[in-house]
């Protein structure tokens, strides 16, 4: 057990911290390394954009600026009162829809996110994993290769691409899936009726499809490799020979003994399926958080994308903190170290 | 040199595929210095046409050739890979060969940064930098930020073929015999790694022009120069597909589909020509 906590879970807890202090950091620095006065560019923007604003909100804007960019002080002061407004979930209002607090959109757009991610990274890493298991265990299956070429060529594509191949395909030429959105335009969400579920389901399909087909080809080919070192090992072998049933084997002796390392391969690649959301929403205009990002870029919302990084970033690394967590669950390997 | 492209075009349908398929690109690339329209000049030609002999892409609504302004958009697209790819290479090398020969604290420090930037979410940092930059924005500062961004993972794989070299007589040999660290590294521990270098190569041009197609689309690029993204941002902004005008996003998204799987089949035939036991397996002994 001490060996447990001194080997496995203290580094893993550093490393957690280490991923929140850099990240943050970053965020903290980059606004000083910009070229102009954000504060004052800011400003002048919003009055450039429509000037319905009373001096008085335009100098609440500018204070809420200075110390959203935490510009008062001296910079180790600025650092630590930076720190400071995180610890108490404190981002400040959106400069596109001010005053509401971005932390407070951020919230209402998180589920949609959420509601598309996790459904989608759960069925490609399961495809993903099926299939990759079955084309090292049937190497001259025909469809077998040709579904991994077609996961290879799509995995190398970005996101962006892809997704508007399938809006193209699915939506335009052959319309049997909706344009955008996450249900129709003009309905309120009502999550008791089934026909909102319904379309709901519906309008998140593509989206999803395009997350599964992209994932899809890492999780096929990290299998592959893992269990075509398995399928030689002793016990295998031993499986075969006493006569068990070769699919059987297969699940139980192969893949479950691979499925380890790709649990962890789960975790890492959090952060890219992360991004990959955030421009499906994008494409497909999807209210979630890539939305949000994209109408804050256009709005020159700077508080709201400033949050959302330290958001993502936070989330990320907690995410990857508890797989890493529960990963010795899984292996007792980890367990008895 | 070119034995290994004379094999390579011989045993691999991939690289064949390859090459035909980036063969396309170059030719486009090389049509763009003889472009009879300026990209920066809108409303040249009629707009909103469809794909033509004369217009082969079609045109835009901004009275663009969509065809002769793509060739602009890929040239501009493959030069911020092949920026990104070389700056990002020489960090991630740098860092690969300190980090593992020198291991102890160093190591420690330095896998500890790489293995923070693997796992933290580039996105919407990349987002936000591009976000505050927008105005001095332009392909060079992109290529910079994201070559700067690139380089983690493969400083790690650098780093563990340097920790086995290490480990090989001859790193021994040379250190018994007085050879400095610095000399060990370049002159014996880098041949070695070159192979790794070249093949993720490829990789980081992929991902860099990816990542430049994401930030246009959402605006945050220089927006007057041609690329992929900015192909894409303009099309999206005059509402291309809502006005039927389907070859506006088809043509670049095609475009991009056939530059990744070049560059992906590119990738990988390569990679497997490098390690020499797939290689016996492509040949056949």
């Amino acid at each position: 057990m001490r060996n447990f906590v001194l080997r496995y879970l203290i580094p893993r807890v550093v490393q957690y911290l280490t991923i929140i202090f850099v990240g943050i950091t970053v965020t903290f620095i980059i606004p000083r390394l910009a070229p102009t006065d954000p504060v004052a560019a800011q400003v002048s923007m919003m009055i450039a954009r429509g000037s319905s604003l009373d001096p008085a909100s335009i100098e609440s804007m500018r204070a809420a600026l200075t110390d959203l960019y935490g510009l008062s002080g001296s910079p180790v002061e600025q650092y630590f009162a930076f720190w400071g407004r995180l610890f108490r979930g404190d981002l400040g209002p959106s400069l596109g829809n001010f005053p509401t607090p971005v932390s407070k959109m951020i919230g209402q757009a998180l589920p949609y996110t959420l509601r598309l991610l996790i459904p989608a990274v759960i069925i490609s890493f399961i495809l993903g994993n099926f299939f990759g298991g079955l084309s090292s265990y049937y190497p001259r299956n025909i469809g077998l290769k040709v579904i991994e070429v077609v996961g290879q060529a799509v995995r190398s594509i970005p996101y962006y691409i892809v997704a508007i191949v399938l809006l193209v395909v699915f939506a335009y030429f052959i319309p049997i899936f909706p344009f955008s959105g996450a249900y129709p335009i003009g309905t309120r969400p009502d999550w008791s009726s089934p026909e909102f579920i319904w379309t709901y389901i519906e309008h998140s399909v593509l989206p999803a499809a395009t997350l599964v087909l992209v994932g899809f080809g890492g999780w096929f080919v990290g299998m592959k490799s893992l269990t075509s070192n398995i399928i030689s090992e002793d016990y295998v072998v031993y499986a075969e020979t006493a006569g068990l049933k070769k699919n059987k084997i297969l699940v139980h002796y192969i893949m479950r003994t691979a499925m380890l390392p790709q649990l962890t391969a789960l975790a890492m690649s959090l952060g890219t399926i992360f991004s990959g959301a955030l421009i499906m929403e994008v494409v497909f205009g999807y209210p979630g958080i890539g939305s949000l990002a994209i109408v804050a870029v256009y709005r020159n919302d700077y508080s709201m994308i400033m949050g959302i990084t330290i958001y993502s970033i936070i989330g990320v690394a907690t995410t990857v903190f508890l797989m890493d967590l529960l990963y010795p669950l899984f292996d007792p390997r980890v367990r008895y170290q | 040199m070119l034995k290994v492209l004379r094999d390579l075009l011989r045993y691999d349908g991939r690289f064949r595929l390859a090459v035909i398929l980036l063969g396309g690109v170059v030719v486009m690339i090389i049509l763009s210095y003889d472009s009879p329209y300026d990209p920066g000049k809108t409303f040249v030609v009629p707009w909103d046409l469809p794909p033509s002999r004369e217009h082969l892409f079609g045109t835009t609504s901004r009275g663009q050739d969509l065809f002769w302004w793509l060739t602009f958009a890929v040239r501009n697209s493959l030069y911020v890979g092949v920026v990104t790819a070389i700056i990002s290479r020489v960090i991630s090398v740098l860092v690969g060969l300190t980090a593992g020969y020198r291991g102890g604290w160093l190591d420690k420090v330095l896998m500890a940064i790489s293995d923070t930037f693997v796992v933290l979410p580039l996105l919407p940092i990349l987002i936000l930098l591009s976000f505050l930059l927008r105005d001095s924005m332009n392909l060079l500062t992109l290529a910079i930020i994201l070559g700067l961004f690139g380089w983690s993972f493969d400083a790690r794989l650098i780093r563990s073929q340097v920790l086995s070299l290490r480990e090989r007589s001859f790193t021994r040999t040379a250190v018994y015999s007085g050879t400095s660290g610095f000399r060990i590294t370049i002159q014996e521990h880098l041949p070695f790694v070159l192979p790794i270098v070249f093949a993720t190569t490829l990789n980081n041009i992929l991902w860099s022009i990816g990542m430049e197609v994401t930030l246009s689309v959402l605006g945050l690029s220089d927006l007057t120069t041609p690329t992929l993204g900015t192909a894409l941002y303009w099309a999206n902004q005059h509402g291309a597909l809502v006005a039927g005008l389907w070859w506006w996003i088809t043509a670049p998204a095609l475009i991009a589909v056939v530059l990744f799987l070049g560059l992906y089949l590119l990738f990988t035939s390569i990679n497997e020509f490098i390690d020499p036991r797939t290689r016996l397996r492509l040949i056949g002994g």
